[in-house]
């Protein structure tokens, strides 16, 4: 492992932040209470206070956290650009565009399953359809604007179908899928969503050498017997079940997967391979804090979890941009 | 001795045709150089005989099994390549540039250990890299990248090296210190394929030259052979003189015709 440490304050920082996650909240909890709670000793109210309302959240906001921040590292080490995410190239708008299908339809009454199948199903076209593209286009200004492209069309065709909610109530949930939040959720819905999540998890990162032999470039990868097709599948694959995964326990949420691969990058050196797992560590992270703060701040109306995600993740996807264009003009 | 045979291979792209029945053989022992205009072919003969481009026509093998029927793993441990494009992704160091060249031995970076590591230093070494190991890719200069990517197809260990261009861009000091680089590897027991630009260091290094026009091969020999005037004008459409000095075969471009 090249850099254990870095991996090892990225958890602890992680259990810190789903303990003060639980700790806070309109019904302030000791330590101790919490401890209680988790081993069933403590009241009736704390435990149900900790075990349906805080730890599902935390826990829900970490695991989306942690899928996006993969998904966005192996994206990024499979189109070579650290500007490649979910959510700047549409895969998980595609995918609450899905999600917000079933929902408009009432087919995710049916069964739980069918709501995470959809938004997977989503992440997965809108993927698929970026990998081939990637494979004729050269320019990966080009790429991006295409997975804009596709963000505006599915944003566009979501806001048609909240214009056409049947009523208040799809309305709302429409709005959740769109912005992304973690209010209310419960370990059933990341019970739904963690067998995809699981799967799409092992396949990124079964691929982390093949994403270290990208470096080189396609060519020179094949040159070294990277068989290009099964690893651009394998990464659509993973990045599909991760991304629709997070949209199904939390809606889109966009940028954790540009910002922690970015932050984490230079502590590897670099590595396409050893970016990925620190990156879902602190993209789990960076939600937990997300959502805490959401928490605290004193609002009318409780902020939505892709919105704060949005406001500190965008500035950053500005200076890389920027930073690139200024580097390298092919780019 | 491990053989690269091209046999009969011809390939299209948008209905321009690229290669034109190419038969060709390369074994270890031997320093093969392609020679030829732009847009002779002589990329897409490198990467057809390693089937990262499927030809139309005919059947690239080595040591007689098809392409079609080894995995590219297989084919990554029999041959190297070094592409002419090599556009890094990541800044990442020098050390793990040259450890994928054992990504087909299912290596993973940061790792390795026995012959792996023993090979990767080795090339390290050959390639004059020490003081540069921790070095990231976008700190060095022309040459010693060049010199880096040498080193990650040298680690493979293959018996071939197929490489294209590998000293483009490169002052004249390095580019001879880069084709030194590869006569050193043949020397070692290995064959190389060779694709390049300059006639007087193919003239230096190379075993036998293989001329190529419109995606066909027009001569293959030694220098002595093919190194002539008349082959200048035909494929390069230059007058040019072919003198000796210091004991290399020398070409002066005299005009274009």
């Amino acid at each position: 492992m090249r850099n254990p440490q870095l991996n090892g304050v990225l958890l602890l920082l992680s259990l810190v932040l789903i303990v003060i996650a639980v700790l806070l909240g309109s019904t302030p909890l000791g330590l101790m209470q919490v401890l209680q709670a988790l081993i069933g000793q403590g009241s009736a109210g704390d435990a149900i206070v900790v075990w349906e309302i805080r730890l599902p959240r935390a826990i829900a906001a970490y695991l989306v956290g942690a899928a996006l921040g993969l998904s966005g590292a192996a994206m990024q080490g499979l189109l070579r650009n650290p500007l490649a995410e979910p959510g700047v190239l549409g895969v998980s708008a595609s995918a609450s565009l899905f999600a917000t299908f079933t929902l408009y339809f009432g087919f995710s009454a049916l069964s739980s399953f069918i709501l995470p199948l959809a938004a997977i199903s989503g992440a997965l076209v809108a993927t698929s359809f970026l990998a081939l593209v990637a494979t004729r286009v050269n320019s990966v200004v080009a790429l991006i604007l295409i997975g804009v492209g596709i963000s505006s069309f599915t944003g566009a065709l979501m806001t048609l179908l909240m214009n056409l909610a049947p009523n208040p109530f799809s309305l709302s949930d429409m709005v959740n899928w769109m912005m992304g939040t973690v209010a209310n959720r419960s370990f059933d819905d990341i019970a739904f969503a963690a067998p995809f999540l699981g799967l799409g998890v092992i396949l990124i990162l079964l691929s982390g050498r093949d994403l270290s032999a990208f470096t080189l470039g396609e060519e020179a990868a094949a040159g070294i017997g990277v068989d290009l097709q099964k690893v651009r599948l394998k990464i659509v694959f993973g990045t599909g079940l991760c991304t629709g995964a997070a949209v199904a326990i939390a809606g889109a949420v966009g940028f954790v997967g540009i910002v922690a691969p970015h932050l984490v990058r230079p502590h590897v050196d670099h590595e396409p391979a050893a970016t990925l797992m620190p990156s879902a560590l602190l993209g789990g992270a960076i939600l937990v804090a997300a959502d805490i703060f959401i928490r605290v701040v004193p609002t009318n109306t409780e902020l939505k979890l892709g919105v704060v995600a949005a406001l500190l993740g965008a500035p950053i996807f500005v200076w890389i941009a920027s930073q690139r264009m200024m580097g390298n003009s092919n780019d | 001795m491990t053989e690269l045979k091209l046999d009969n291979i011809s390939l299209a792209i948008d209905g321009k045709t690229i290669l034109d029945s190419v038969n060709l053989t390369v074994r270890t022992g031997e320093l093969a150089v392609l020679l030829g205009a732009n847009g002779a072919g002589k990329s897409s003969v490198l990467r057809c005989a390693l089937g990262l481009v499927p030809a139309a026509t005919g059947d690239a093998r080595i040591d007689q099994l098809p392409l079609r029927r080894i995995s590219t793993l297989q084919r990554a441990k029999l041959a190297a390549y070094l592409p002419q494009r090599r556009p890094m992704a990541w800044p990442v160091k020098v050390f793990d540039v040259v450890s994928l060249g054992r990504y087909a031995y299912g290596v993973r970076l940061g790792r390795l250990k026995g012959v792996d590591l023993a090979l990767v230093e080795a090339a390290i070494d050959a390639c004059d890299l020490q003081s540069l190991r921790d070095r990231r890719m976008d700190t060095l200069s022309g040459g010693e990248s060049a010199r880096v990517h040498c080193a990650r197809a040298f680690a493979a260990d293959a018996a071939l090296l197929l490489a294209d261009e590998p000293n483009a861009a490169l002052d004249p000091k390095h580019e001879l210190g880069i084709m030194q680089l590869i006569r050193n590897y043949v020397d070692g027991g290995r064959g190389a394929l060779v694709v390049a630009h300059e006639a007087n260091l193919a003239a230096r290094f190379a075993d036998r030259l293989i001329w190529m026009r419109d995606g066909r091969i027009y001569a293959d020999g030694t220098v002595a052979e093919t190194m002539t005037p008349a082959m200048m004008a035909e494929i390069y459409g230059v007058k040019a003189q072919i003198h000796q000095v210091a004991g290399h075969t020398n070409v002066t471009i005299l005009d274009a015709l």
